[in-house]
């Protein structure tokens, strides 16, 4: 009963997806108020129904209703209750299903929030976004039905993948997806305004906070993604340039040059086209995260079973929703006014130039995760494009866009001068070069690459510490100020855990027997021995090594080899000291010949800086969440002069 | 309109038309580069006569399909049935190499699900399975009467694969 409530509220979700759609968008166009006046009601109720639609469908899971197919293939009545409620969106159809609830709960939002924006603005955002989720609903009624029963229903379920069976699972992708779904905000008001014929600083402030969450949300999606892939997969990476990962990757590039694109839209009224162009992009490489994801044409450790029709339904969604706005693109935007005209040397050129390198870097991690797909259309063979491409790509281009964001700050509008910037900067510098030869020659080992990765992380955190004292003798700095400089500090950070973990991680493969000890990174591991333990649904081995520094026992290490009830797939369970400096890594490989085991160990210096690094970008962005400026009535005469 | 906003719509439609064409592809189906090259060579014990060896030169001048599969392997579990209809039909010996498997466990599965096997090898280590490019269980391998490799099944052997490919080639090679 509860999972046929359901799907009929996913219908009824969809009825009002289809009138939002409709009649808002026409009513706008027309000036109905009797229709436009629905925007609110309506996406309140598209929320509730998709709420409720959600609830139905996790209810099932923790109720252990397996005569749900989607239920039946995804847990297990073993399974423990968190993981009951994560596998609600651990298979594909579940997945869309939070797609679009969290769709719903932006539209709400938007609508909850917009008290101040013209009528006829909220009703064609909330329009696009009735359209976008009818699309996306008609997709999961007509190829991905989660509430589909099995009758009679399954004895037992086959269990949730146990690579999945972890607290990840219930955190990372809620997050991301918040983050996915958050471009289609920038995205709905980006198109509302071009029908509108509209490109004023009211669409750019209003789409700023909009957009920051999203990029908040995605920030740490991805961060706790990489994470979870660090901590269990027992590979030892932190980011392996997956095309899932790529998929999330490139929106996070594209939405991070269009907030700051927003600014300059905001502050100087130029790059609008360019700004919808960014705002379209954004969402549109959700989308096609979605279909890459989903569609199968790629192989990668996210892929789910694939049914052809779900490719060819999300390609033509695809075409539809990114193709028709491209067109509406090509249609308005020549007539949109140029803004303030600026120097090759200001804050808005330098902007500009750094939002070039991020599109220039999106676009060669599309054209690496795409090209195994493109030469094969092509008929030019099979190939897989791997992380040295990306690695060799990427490092160059990124570059110079992290060198930029230091000027950007000190650069005036419209016309800004070399000397002032560099008369402030060149003890950042200075701090950079010196700390690019000495860091590494320290550590023992010198190279190029080493060195550019440690004169960066030091010329943008020397930088934000001049420029944050410089500010703090005038005064108490805005909020924005605040915001700008932890999320750039939150790059010097990343930056540097990225160079160390790279430039001095080590790693042993041993067959280790119980006594034995090996040594990596100055740290001496002693295997005790290896016990059997036994698990809610699986079996482990679990073993017992003793990590020592210069003779003193730190610290004992317990990872496992799970291999799971319902499933034969062994699971490695990684155990890790994390530490400021450093993380020590232990994960159990195969068993050998009598009490011996494979054993991995690594060091990783520095490796919690890339996630730390991470958090610090998104307190960033919700530190720029709390600048007033968002919260100022715009009046409605600034509307009726654009 | 200005030629120049049309740009993106253009280059949309150029990676949608690469998408499509893309759907109708199999990204997992990769052509082994050891088709029509001699299967490598290896000589290991087998798994029910433990104190016996196989080598693929014992079946020179013979058509045959060796399966690489696993206890604990769940898609081997599927195409078990499939194997036994092969093995009763005899169209060609059919060798089983047991891959990084514990002895006891794939004597077990046989026991318990029917032995469709001639000859069981065991490759403990999993080397033989390096040499051949085995980077999935189960794995599938028609091999010639010069003991040249011929096909090869990536995943499990389905009643299609089997009717429409392995066995036709199976009787084209006898045949040569």
């Amino acid at each position: 009963m509860i999972p046929e409530l359901g799907h009929f509220a996913l219908i009824l979700a969809l009825c009002i997806a289809a009138l939002q759609g409709t009649l808002l968008l026409r009513g706008a166009d027309t000036g109905r108020r009797e229709w436009m006046v629905l925007a609110r009601p309506s996406a309140q109720a598209h929320f509730l129904l998709m709420l409720l639609s959600f609830a139905a469908l996790a209810y099932s899971f923790i109720a252990k209703d397996f005569s749900v197919l989607y239920v039946a293939e995804h847990s297990n009545s073993q399974l423990p209750l968190i993981y009951r409620f994560g596998a609600t969106w651990g298979g594909h159809e579940g997945s869309l299903l939070l797609w679009v609830f969290l769709l719903s709960t932006w539209s709400v939002a938007v609508a909850q929030f917009s008290r101040t924006l013209d009528e006829r603005m909220v009703a064609r955002v909330i329009g696009v976004l009735g359209l976008v989720s009818l699309g996306l609903i008609l997709f999961i009624l007509f190829t991905s039905n989660p509430f589909t029963r099995l009758l009679p229903g399954a004895p037992d379920g086959q269990d949730l993948n146990p690579m999945l069976q972890d607290p990840g699972l219930v955190f990372h992708p809620p997050m991301l997806y918040m983050g996915y779904v958050g471009f289609s905000v920038a995205f709905a008001f980006a198109i509302a305004a071009l029908l509108a014929g509209r490109l004023d600083a009211a669409w750019a402030r209003w789409s700023r906070p909009w957009t920051t969450l999203a990029w908040i949300f995605l920030t740490l999606g991805i961060a706790l993604g990489s994470w979870w892939a660090y901590y269990t997969l027992g590979w030892g990476g932190w980011w392996f340039w997956d095309p899932v990962e790529n998929a999330s990757f490139m929106p996070w590039l594209v939405g991070t040059a269009l907030l700051h694109s927003l600014i300059v839209t905001d502050k100087r009224g130029s790059f609008k086209n360019w700004t919808v162009l960014l705002a379209i992009s954004a969402f549109s490489l959700s989308l096609l995260g979605t279909f890459l994801v989903r569609s199968g044409v790629l192989t990668s450790v996210h892929a789910f079973a694939t049914d052809p029709r779900r490719g060819v339904f999300i390609l033509i969604l695809l075409a539809l929703v990114v193709g028709s706005s491209l067109a509406l693109f090509a249609w308005r935007a020549p007539k949109v006014t140029m803004g303030g005209s600026f120097g090759m040397f200001s804050r808005e050129s330098l902007l500009l130039y750094g939002n070039v390198l991020l599109i220039v870097a999106a676009s060669s991690v599309l054209l690496g995760t795409l090209y195994p797909l493109l030469v094969d259309a092509l008929n030019l063979g099979k190939i897989s494009v791997g992380p040295p491409y990306f690695n060799t790509i990427f490092v160059p281009i990124m570059a110079p866009a992290v060198v930029l964001l230091a000027l950007v700050p000190l650069a005036r509008w419209k016309s800004a001068e070399w000397q002032p910037i560099v008369q402030r900067l060149w003890p950042a510098l200075l701090a950079g070069v010196i700390a690019a030869v000495i860091i590494p020659l320290w550590i023992g080992h010198w190279t190029w690459l080493i060195a550019l990765g440690v004169f960066l992380a030091v010329w943008v955190a020397g930088s934000t510490v001049l420029q944050l004292g410089r500010r703090l003798q005038s005064g108490n700095p805005p909020v924005a100020f605040w915001a700008m400089q932890v999320a750039h500090l939150g790059i010097a950070v990343f930056v540097f855990g990225v160079t160390m973990v790279g430039g001095y991680q080590e790693e042993k493969d041993v067959r280790m027997a119980p006594g034995d000890t090996t040594l990596v990174g100055g740290y001496q591991f002693k295997l005790n021995g290896v016990d059997q333990v036994q698990g809610p649904n699986y079996q482990a081995f679990r073993g017992q090594f003793e990590v020592s520094k210069n003779g003193q026992v730190s610290r004992i290490l317990n990872p496992e080899k799970r291999t799971y009830a319902s499933s034969s797939m062994p699971m490695t369970n990684a155990a890790i000291d994390a530490g400021f400096s450093r993380d020590v890594y232990v994960s159990l490989g195969e068993p050998l010949e009598g009490q011996a085991w494979a054993v991995r160990v690594y060091y990783k210096p520095f490796v919690d800086w890339i996630w730390g690094g991470c958090l610090f970008m998104a307190l960033g962005g919700i530190l720029a969440m709390f600048d007033r400026r968002y919260r100022l009535k715009v009046k409605p005469q600034d509307y009726a002069t654009a | 309109m200005k030629a120049k906003f049309l740009i993106p719509l253009l280059l949309f439609f150029v990676l949608l038309g690469f998408l499509a064409v893309g759907l109708t592809r199999d990204p997992r189906e990769v052509p082994s580069p050891l088709i029509n090259r001699p299967a490598p060579d290896f000589k290991v014990s087998q798994l029910i006569q433990a104190d016996q060896h196989f080598s693929p030169a014992d079946l020179k001048g013979q058509v045959w399909v060796l399966n690489v599969w696993a206890s604990w392997c769940v898609s081997c579990r599927e195409e078990h049935e499939q194997l036994i209809a092969f093995s009763k039909r005899k169209a060609a010996p059919l060798i089983g190499l047991d891959y990084k498997d514990p002895r006891m466990d794939a004597l077990k599965v046989l026991a318990q699900r029917g032995n469709p096997y001639d000859i069981t090898a065991v490759d403990q280590d999993g080397r033989v399975g390096i040499d051949f490019g085995v980077y999935g269980v189960p794995e599938t391998y028609v091999i010639d009467k010069q003991g040249i490799i011929r096909f090869k099944q990536i995943g499990p052997v389905t009643v299609e694969v089997l009717e429409k490919t392995i066995y036709p080639l199976i009787d084209r090679l006898k045949q040569s």
